[in-house]
């Protein structure tokens, strides 16, 4: 009776403890959302509001309705919506150049392993450490002679500079593929196109997804490399334009500000909750290998 | 060890054939985006140089200017400090948040939704998200987040806390649940008290993890750039007797980034020196930190 009676005792202690901590959690939660709601409360205030009353609700004289979101769009001579298209050109290009061509060459590298894929794949493993601050000068250079410096060639850059982690994890992904599927399919008569499309693409597909996810990630959020590759004047992405909002003018309007920062989130947060598993497993793979 | 099989030639031999097409296009852009810029680099660093063409070689004057950089050692000595609280404070947090949440309390999955959302975010939208909730705090105190070297360095710290947590939780999730399920059961039947379990058991356990997370975090301060222009952009400034200035919240990519393309013209060169000994001190501290933990790993 008694031994019944403490096991009891230690689960209602393990409920209560379990109670407990998801109250404590959904604080946390509540305070990990708040900056994001804070974005969204301000860009419906009042420019003068937003620094004195942060916190507060936009009622009253406050509300700015849809104004700061009609004036930021051609804030600062530069119209928001061009750098919205820039940066979702640049992103999908790039994006699918990499997926594309690293995983060709990873399947090359892995499959061949010549003396000239060794140094690929060290130096690639070796770009991985490299920070980018390292490169930056020479690169931009190197881009403007090679006329590298348009949204629709600046791809070629992204492919260059982000290959290391993709044909990394591309490699390591191929190289626990049975090398028997590919080799029944030449036995078949595939040559090593057909190999690579009908066979190899398709069992790609997890790794493909992982890296496509980081690399989106990457593209969409960089600021640096398209700052110093692209003509500023004509073509701006999205981190670019929300910079040059606070950099360039005198008298910073925040609401507006905090109107094109919720417009920029805001179909982040929709990838996010859409593709929420893959992203997930896709950052726990890419940090796990690099 | 796997026997090696004689490889089938008929797969590989036409295979090589196709290298300029399977390789080529990632080879010639990784040569563009990577290996020429490097070189390159590493040449620059040792001419004064204000275009390219123009390069005269002067040998190792670009690193003495710039370990002899005031604004450069102090940026330093603050990204250093900034990366060593930002490590433990990022871990700690995240490996808590990552052990309550695979207790099985409910809703778990909605936690870690909203834990890992920030990581979205760009780092350039993040600082200005987090510069005006900070001056919202301080102007109640007829203060800001540009006033004072501690605000700037505490701001960075809370801001790159809210980024990275939730992606270091998913790492120290994922160990979690690795653990062996037989060895959690045999110290429960031992006796082993919550406490015990978790500092002799589960931490051991998760050691990879735990390497690959500190390892990450202190790479991502060492790196961190966009948080660090948008948030203080190294305000408050120092004017030194010379005229020049110190920027005291500047971290190390920044003080190189202004260096390239600040007002001087002419210390290209040793801004381009400074980017190479960052380069080695960030490839370092991953070689040495990797190699510290690997060794931890073992005794265990």
């Amino acid at each position: 009776m008694s031994k019944r009676k403490t096991a009891e005792a230690t689960l209602a202690s393990e409920k209560r403890r379990k109670t407990i901590l998801s109250i404590v959690l959904t604080c946390i939660c509540i305070i990990y959302v708040l900056p994001v709601l804070s974005v969204v409360i301000n860009s419906f205030k009042q420019n003068t509001f937003v620094k004195t009353d942060t916190f507060a609700l936009p009622t009253g004289d406050m509300w700015a309705g849809f104004a700061n979101f009609i004036k930021g769009m051609t804030f600062g001579n530069y119209p928001f919506m061009q750098s919205v298209l820039y940066s979702v050109l640049i992103t999908i290009v790039s994006t699918a150049l990499i997926l594309l061509f690293t995983s060709m060459a990873a399947w090359y590298i892995a499959r061949v392993n010549s003396f000239i894929c060794k140094v690929f794949y060290y130096l690639c493993v070796f770009s991985m450490v490299v920070p980018f601050q390292m490169v930056m000068y020479p690169l931009s250079k190197t881009a403007d002679s090679l006329h590298l410096n348009t949204p629709w060639t600046i791809p070629v850059i992204y492919l260059g500079f982000g290959a290391g982690l993709a044909i990394f994890m591309f490699v390591g992904f191929v190289k626990s593929i049975p090398i028997e599927i590919e080799e029944a399919a030449s036995i078949d008569g595939c040559g090593a196109l057909r190999t690579y499309f009908k066979v190899v693409f398709p069992m790609l597909r997890p790794t493909m997804i992982s890296v496509g996810i980081l690399e989106i990630m990457w593209v969409w959020n960089d600021y640096l490399l398209p700052y110093l590759v692209l003509d500023i004047n004509e073509y701006r992405t999205i981190p670019i334009h929300i910079q040059y909002l606070k950099g360039s003018y005198g008298t910073v309007d925040l609401g507006a500000t905090m109107a094109l920062i919720l417009l920029s989130i805001i179909p982040v947060i929709i990838f996010y909750l859409i593709c929420q598993k893959y992203i997930i497993k896709g950052v726990a793979a890419g940090a796990v290998k690099g | 060890m796997e026997k090696r099989r004689p490889k089938l030639k008929i797969f590989k031999n036409p295979l090589r054939r196709w290298g300029w097409l399977f390789l080529g296009p990632m080879a010639a852009a990784f040569i563009i985006g990577f290996v020429w810029p490097f070189i390159q680099g590493i040449y620059l660093s040792m001419c004064q140089f204000k275009t390219i063409s123009m390069a005269k070689f002067t040998g190792f004057d670009n690193y003495v200017k710039a370990i002899t950089d005031p604004s450069f050692i102090h940026s330093f000595w603050y990204t250093a400090l900034f990366a060593i609280v930002s490590v433990v404070l990022i871990n700690v947090l995240a490996f808590t948040v990552a052990y309550f949440l695979t207790q099985g309390i409910k809703g778990s999955n909605l936690f870690r939704t909203v834990f890992f959302m920030p990581n979205l975010i760009g780092g350039i939208v993040l600082g200005y998200i987090w510069s005006m909730i900070f001056d919202g705090i301080l102007s109640h105190f007829g203060t800001s987040i540009l006033m004072e070297t501690s605000f700037g360095f505490w701001g960075l710290i809370i801001l790159m806390c809210w980024q990275q947590i939730g992606y270091m939780m998913i790492i120290y999730i994922a160990g979690l649940q690795a653990v062996p399920e037989d060895i959690l059961e045999a110290a429960k039947i031992d006796g082993a008290t919550k406490k015990q379990t978790l500092f002799r058991v589960i931490i051991p356990n998760v050691m990879p993890s735990i390497t690959i997370c500190t390892f990450l975090s202190l790479t991502n301060g060492f790196k961190l750039f966009d948080q660090n222009l948008a948030l203080t952009g190294g305000q408050p400034f120092i004017i030194q007797a010379d005229g020049s200035s110190i920027k005291t919240t500047e971290m190390l990519a920044l003080n190189i980034f202004n260096t390239f393309y600040g007002s001087n013209t002419a210390s290209s060169g040793q801004a381009q020196a400074k980017a190479v000994l960052f380069f080695i001190l960030v490839a370092a501290i991953g070689l040495i930190q990797l190699a510290a933990t690997r060794r931890k790993e073992v005794q265990q």
